[in-house]
């Protein structure tokens, strides 16, 4: 291992720095400062982090609920991720899974009486179809008009938010009732839920919203990592996210490679609506993401854009998630909003702040090794 | 049982002394718009209040932030050993139904919606009663001969208000112009105060001297631009008279507290029973609110004929016509 090899180039520091330790200590810090605030607004810290730990972790049920998020969490952060690997920040996350939702919700409601396999199977193609052609209009802006991207997707979120809304309110809302949600799907389009699947082990749950989706997720981890790394398309893709003008040299067409990574982007992001809707809400509702391709946006860059980190930092974001929601059960005076500034800190430090520590954690390393040397 | 056992300690650290021996459990969930909206969630939570000053047993609570948690926020409530769910507010119906159709031995109670299932009651309001009073209220206090209304959410339940207070105001006034604008159509309508003070402003601008709002927290900026231009506000659900003294005429009560309170007592008590009850003048479900706040606005006259026709609507002598049906 090369420790000093010439001019300007800094020595390689453990692998496990950057992977393992730099995102501990910015979760710890995270931890550290949202503890002060608990603690200035007069509940015990330490109660408050096992509430939620507990909220998290503490029986089948609430792991239920942590898992089902952390499904969405990784279809969000392997959107975002993949455009990441063309070079494109994806923000649109959140309009792609909504507006999917209609994909998603249109099959759940036609397809009343078929088995759920089938479904399931109609409702991720329409998911992914809707998702992948929302992303596509931006994806496409910025290939041939120049367009950025950021501005463009950010702006498709308003406009899905409008289109649902009148969706909604207008055309799919169920007659008679008041809130602009559409009638239940037929029972027997429901995912099944895992809990069916885990009683086999032995283990027993009452209520959650988990369900095969879960399953669905890990599958897409792994199917990233082999199209990203082992295929043809992945290697475009790199090759234009690192260097354009390399890649055109390659023969590369960066157009093709923008359009093709949004597209994934755009259907990963839109499997977010088979989850929650035919999954957990069995009918359509309002804004039914709730933030979920934001929270991608840190997921992705918590996880260095890897499956496997995606998978643990939506693991770790879900079960912020879901204790979190727990501690506002547990002390009414962390209101709703104080759980988000929480969570809004955990965010800031493991995704916005990712180089805080990192030139002090590196040269201490690099001084140890140069010491050795 | 290990995992079993930390369950158990986590719920013993939270539960406060009081809930454990009681045999009711109650919860209260909050809709969005927030728990101190000083009107219709604000209403129930005083009901929640009055219920455990009472009684002196806890309940647990939980406000709604966003429009996927409905469903978990009940599970969890049950999860917790919460044997009484009160839902504030129609958007909950669908959670409700799912959630009492998996549990049977648990009560439900739910506020302006009707939800048919062996252990849920519902409360519905006769808002168009109550609107129907403060109408002419508005009417009787107009010197211009317009008035305005400011809806929250454009749904059937709120245009019930606008009915009845439209029809209040005309039989004062049989030539008075009512305007009505709605903020908007999803539930974001409900807390967005700086469009109800627009959407009032306008109404002011067009010659409005009074404007009924029926938003939740939204109508909060109707009060505040009617404080701010020297005219005059109604205000709904709680009493909000002392929000602006002498700014707002008065307010339609709608008793969700009541409603809160009667549900609560009745399981404690075990009184308790499924079923749909609508509350209307008759039953003290929906009035208008006097007090020395707007003592002076109201004048003995305007009392009288407002009482008389209170009157008139319990023995039948007046019919107020809902929006629906």
């Amino acid at each position: 291992m090369a420790t000093l090899d010439g001019f300007g180039r800094p020595a390689d520091v453990p692998w496990w720095v950057g992977l393992v330790l730099l995102p501990l200590l910015n979760l710890l810090a995270a931890f550290v400062i949202a503890g002060g605030v608990i603690w200035v607004l007069g509940v015990d810290p330490v109660a408050a982090l096992k509430v939620l730990v507990w909220g998290a972790f503490g029986d089948t049920d609430l792991i239920g609920f942590t898992l089902y998020y952390t499904t969405n969490f990784i279809f969000a952060g392997l959107a975002v991720a993949i455009a990441f690997h063309c070079g494109l920040f994806n923000i649109g996350g959140e309009g792609q899974a909504y507006i999917a939702g209609l994909g998603v919700g249109l099959v759940g409601l036609a397809m009343g009486g078929w088995p759920w396999p089938v479904v399931m199977a109609v409702a991720v193609i329409s998911a992914a179809l809707f998702g992948g052609i929302w992303a596509l209009v931006p994806a496409w802006l910025q290939a041939y008009r120049g367009s950025h991207i950021v501005i463009t997707t950010i702006m498709f979120n308003f406009i899905a938010a409008s289109i649902m809304n009148y969706v909604m309110v207008d055309v799919l809302i169920a007659p008679g009732q008041q809130a602009p949600e559409s009638r239940a799907f037929d029972p027997s389009t429901h995912l099944p839920s895992l809990q069916d699947l885990l009683a086999l082990f032995g283990i027993r749950s009452r209520t959650s919203f988990l369900n095969v989706s879960f399953l669905l997720a890990v599958a897409c981890c792994v199917a990233f990592w082999v199209f990203v790394w082992h295929t043809r398309w992945g290697y475009g893709i790199r090759t234009v996210g690192q260097n354009e003008r390399a890649a055109v040299y390659a023969g590369i067409r960066p157009g093709h490679m923008i359009m093709l990574a949004m597209v994934i982007s755009g259907a990963l992001a839109g499997l977010v609506a088979v989850n929650v809707l035919l999954g957990a809400q069995h009918r359509i509702i309002l804004n039914y993401t709730g933030g979920v391709g934001f929270v991608g946006i840190a997921v992705a860059l918590m996880g260095r854009n890897h499956p496997l980190g995606i998978f643990l930092s939506a693991l770790l974001f879900g079960a912020l998630y879901q204790g979190g929601s727990e501690l506002n059960f547990e002390f009414p005076k962390l209101s709703t909003e104080m759980v988000v500034v929480i969570q809004g800190l955990i965010i800031l430090f493991a995704g916005a702040l990712e180089n805080l520590f990192r030139p002090q954690v590196e040269a201490l390393f690099r001084r140890r090794l140069r010491a050795a040397a | 049982m290990i995992v079993r056992g930390i369950a158990v300690a986590g719920l013993a650290l939270a539960v406060s002394t009081g809930a454990a021996q009681a045999q009711s459990v109650p919860a209260v969930i909050f809709d969005m718009g927030g728990k101190f909206d000083k009107s219709f969630n604000e209403a129930a939570y005083n009901g929640a209040e009055r219920f455990k000053r009472e009684f002196n047993v806890e309940y647990r609570e939980f406000e709604i932030s966003n429009e996927a948690q409905r469903e978990q926020a009940q599970v969890n409530m049950v999860r917790r050993g919460a044997n009484l769910v009160v839902a504030i507010g129609f958007a909950q119906a669908a959670a409700v139904t799912k959630n009492a159709a998996e549990n049977p031995n648990v009560r439900f109670c739910i506020i302006d919606s009707v939800v048919n299932a062996p252990n849920v009651r519902s409360y519905t309001f006769k808002e168009h009663e109550g609107s129907y009073l403060v109408g002419m209220a508005a009417a009787m206090a107009s010197k211009t001969g317009k008035v305005g209304f400011v809806g929250g959410m454009d749904i059937p339940l709120i245009r019930n208000f606008a009915f009845g207070y439209e029809q209040g105001a005309k039989a004062v006034n049989p030539q008075i112009e009512v305007f009505q604008n709605m903020t908007g159509t999803t539930p974001a309508a409900w807390r967005d105060p700086t469009r109800g003070g627009e959407l009032a402003r306008s109404q002011f601008d067009r010659g409005a001297d009074v404007v009924y709002a029926a938003a939740g927290a939204t109508g909060l900026g109707v009060l505040q631009a009617a404080a701010d231009l020297n005219r005059l506000a109604i205000g709904v659900d709680s009493n909000q008279n002392h929000l602006h003294p002498g700014k707002v005429l008065t307010s339609m009560l709608k008793r969700v507290d009541t409603a809160v309170y009667t549900c609560m007592k009745d399981a404690h008590e075990n009184k308790w029973t499924a079923g749909a009850l609508r509350l209307g003048v008759a039953e003290d479900g929906v009035g208008w609110a006097l007090d020395q706040n707007n003592r002076p606005l109201i004048s003995a006259d305007m009392e009288r004929r407002i009482t008389e026709a209170r009157q008139k609507i319990i023995s039948g002598e007046i019919t107020v016509r809902p929006y629906q049906q």
